[in-house]
């Protein structure tokens, strides 16, 4: 095994940009490693390896020539099966895409391209991002490196597993409710969730269009930033994009001090429910903070008991429109065109074939709560849920410059053990959901092993609309004060 | 509150344009039950005097220049189509008969 695949991306960029390495040579173990584990761990649908090494040669070419001077240069990525990438099989997990190739580039691609960020394939996802194990994907479960019987999260856990499995040292991931951030705390990985309207959405497939973000996927805080830093800032393309300077992200993750910080402990995450594993991690964490001179105070967000009810009817809502668009018409799948059936039979018939069961059931949910009769008792009583779910974070960071909990209720769960249980797997998501339906930004960090399982826990930092540095602000000192006292990173403990 | 039959099932099926089975029917109306018992406590809070929130981050009249710019020509269009005929995309039949 190459040691190249073990560094960081920032490492890799300094090594590339003196000349030391090329990133032909990069991409190209990167590639191996793929080959190597990848039949195990399941994290990507498709490698794109001729393409990935011919941008390579390119970009060690610009690089000779100084032609190109990008923080993250000639580092190779993987990018979730969400997101456009022209004439490469996007699938979103789903068999009612398979063989589907977009005629164009999402805008996060086009800023990886110009920045570039060497693409090596798609990552695998709960079909259409719906699902927290990526057990709901059409092509089989992803699996966890720390334990290949154990889910990697969802519905990012192709992406976060192919960081921790060191098939690539960066991913892109998107979150609805939670799907960069649990994958990267059960995995032992950085995933941030950016404000909503940081990053374009332009040539993201659409889940739930008023939640969804794409965002970054590392193995360290430094490389969160650099990525963040890239794929941020205003697109025309899309219409909710924010028109503002991008915060600085990457001055941010090289803070080394958080005295005086003000940091607020959720009461409503934590407790009841919790890992008893986890909350011994996150306990330690909120001593830490208090000895490097942060004062910590516990704040009350009281409708956040109502984030999971509230979510799980506006995104089945949202998506039930989105998803209507799969109609076997223009593109994607097509059954029962056999000259007896009607257009609408043939579309019922291909939606069927086409689609998994968990995508069915929120699609029916959707209609549900849309539908003439209920939608002011369900999808109208959600939306006010969602309006004094904001004004909670609005009181808190009143208070407080950050909020923080623990990411995920448990550790990664065994493959299997809850994917027939809806409403069990829908509770994966109950510290993460707050953020996406308010529209602010927040990370999670690896911050340990938990005693009872030694898989690893993940600490939330949650912060303010366009406040996306005070994450790393703090993200940055919690990670150097815990590799401190491990003296090693964190990912190296994932059994090889 | 929500105990859904099989009939409403159907409907819903219907209405989100889904084949399903007899037995897919059964299975939903079970699970959806469950479902909409547990998130129907957005009711216990959701008073008449709250505002309802559509996107977090509000804006309007977004717009754009109206001007000509290039589009997909059919040979890209067509590309994707499961039944491409004459530059058009070929679709099933769409009225009835008579």
């Amino acid at each position: 095994m190459s040691e190249l695949i073990r560094k960081t991306a920032v490492e890799l960029a300094q090594l590339i940009a003196s000349g030391e390495v090329s990133s032909e040579e990069v991409t190209r173990v990167h590639l191996e490693r793929i080959r190597e584990v990848d039949g195990d761990v399941h994290a990507f649908l498709y490698v794109d390896d001729s393409n990935a090494l011919e941008a390579a040669r390119q970009v060690d070419k610009n690089i000779q020539a100084g032609n190109l001077q990008s923080p993250l240069a000639g580092v190779p990525l993987a990018l979730k099966d969400v997101l456009t990438m022209k004439d490469v099989p996007t699938t979103c997990g789903s068999k009612i895409l398979e063989g589907w190739k977009p005629q164009y580039d999402s805008t996060v691609v086009t800023h990886l391209r110009n920045a570039g960020v060497i693409i090596l394939g798609k990552t695998n996802m709960d079909e259409f991002a719906m699902g927290s194990s990526t057990e709901y994907s059409a092509y089989g479960p992803t699996r966890n490196p720390w334990d290949l019987t154990r889910i990697p999260g969802g519905s990012g856990g192709g992406s976060a597993a192919s960081l921790a499995a060191f098939e690539a040292p960066l991913a892109i991931g998107t979150d609805t409710g939670g799907s960069i951030r649990q994958p990267a705390a059960v995995t032992g990985t950085v995933g941030v969730k950016p404000t909503y309207g940081g990053v374009s959405r332009y040539g993201l497939v659409a889940l739930a269009s008023s939640l969804d973000q794409a965002g970054p996927c590392t193995r360290s805080v430094m490389d969160a930033a650099l990525l963040h830093q890239l794929i941020a800032g205003y697109d025309p393309m899309d219409s909710t994009s924010i028109n503002s300077p991008v915060p600085d992200v990457v001055a941010a993750a090289k803070n080394q001090s958080i005295k005086g910080m003000k940091i607020g402990l959720v009461k409503q995450l934590g407790g009841e429910g919790y890992q008893a594993g986890v909350r011994e991690r996150f306990d330690e964490v909120v001593a830490l903070l208090g000895s490097l001179g942060a004062e910590v105070i516990e704040i009350s967000c009281p409708s956040f008991e109502y984030a999971l009810a509230a979510y799980y009817l506006i995104l089945p809502s949202e998506c039930s429109s989105n998803l209507a668009k799969f109609d076997g018409m223009r593109y994607g799948l097509r059954v029962g065109d056999d000259g007896k059936h009607s257009v609408e039979e043939v579309m019922s018939l291909s939606r069927a074939a086409g689609f998994g069961p968990e995508v069915k059931r929120r699609i029916m949910l959707g209609t549900f709560a849309l539908s003439s009769g209920y939608y002011d008792a369900y999808y109208g009583s959600a939306q006010k849920v969602r309006t004094l779910i904001a004004k909670d974070f609005t009181d808190a960071f009143s208070h407080v410059d950050v909020l923080i909990s623990p990411t995920a209720p448990t550790t990664a769960f065994k493959i299997g053990d809850k994917v027939d249980d809806p409403l069990a797997m829908y509770l994966n998501d109950v510290a993460t959901i707050p953020v996406n339906l308010a529209g602010n930004c927040a990370m999670s960090i690896p911050i340990g092993l938990a005693k009872e399982d030694n898989l690893p826990v993940g600490l939330q930092i949650m912060a303010p609309v366009m406040a996306d540095d005070r994450l790393y602000f703090l993200g940055a000192v919690i990670e150097a004060a815990l590799e401190a006292q491990w003296g090693h990173r964190f990912i190296e403990k994932v059994p090889s | 509150m929500a105990e859904l039959s099989r009939e409403q099932v159907a409907h819903l099926a219907k209405l989100a344009r889904l084949a399903l089975t007899d037995a897919e029917l059964d299975h939903y109306a079970q699970q959806l039950g469950v479902i909409l018992d547990s998130v129907a406590k957005v009711t216990e809070v959701a008073a008449s005097d709250i505002k309802p929130t559509s996107h977090a981050i509000e804006m309007t009249n977004v717009f754009r220049t109206d001007e000509v710019r290039p589009s997909f020509t059919s040979d890209v269009t067509s590309q994707n189509a499961p039944e491409w005929e004459d530059e058009r995309f070929r679709v099933p039949r769409i009225l009835d008969e008579e």
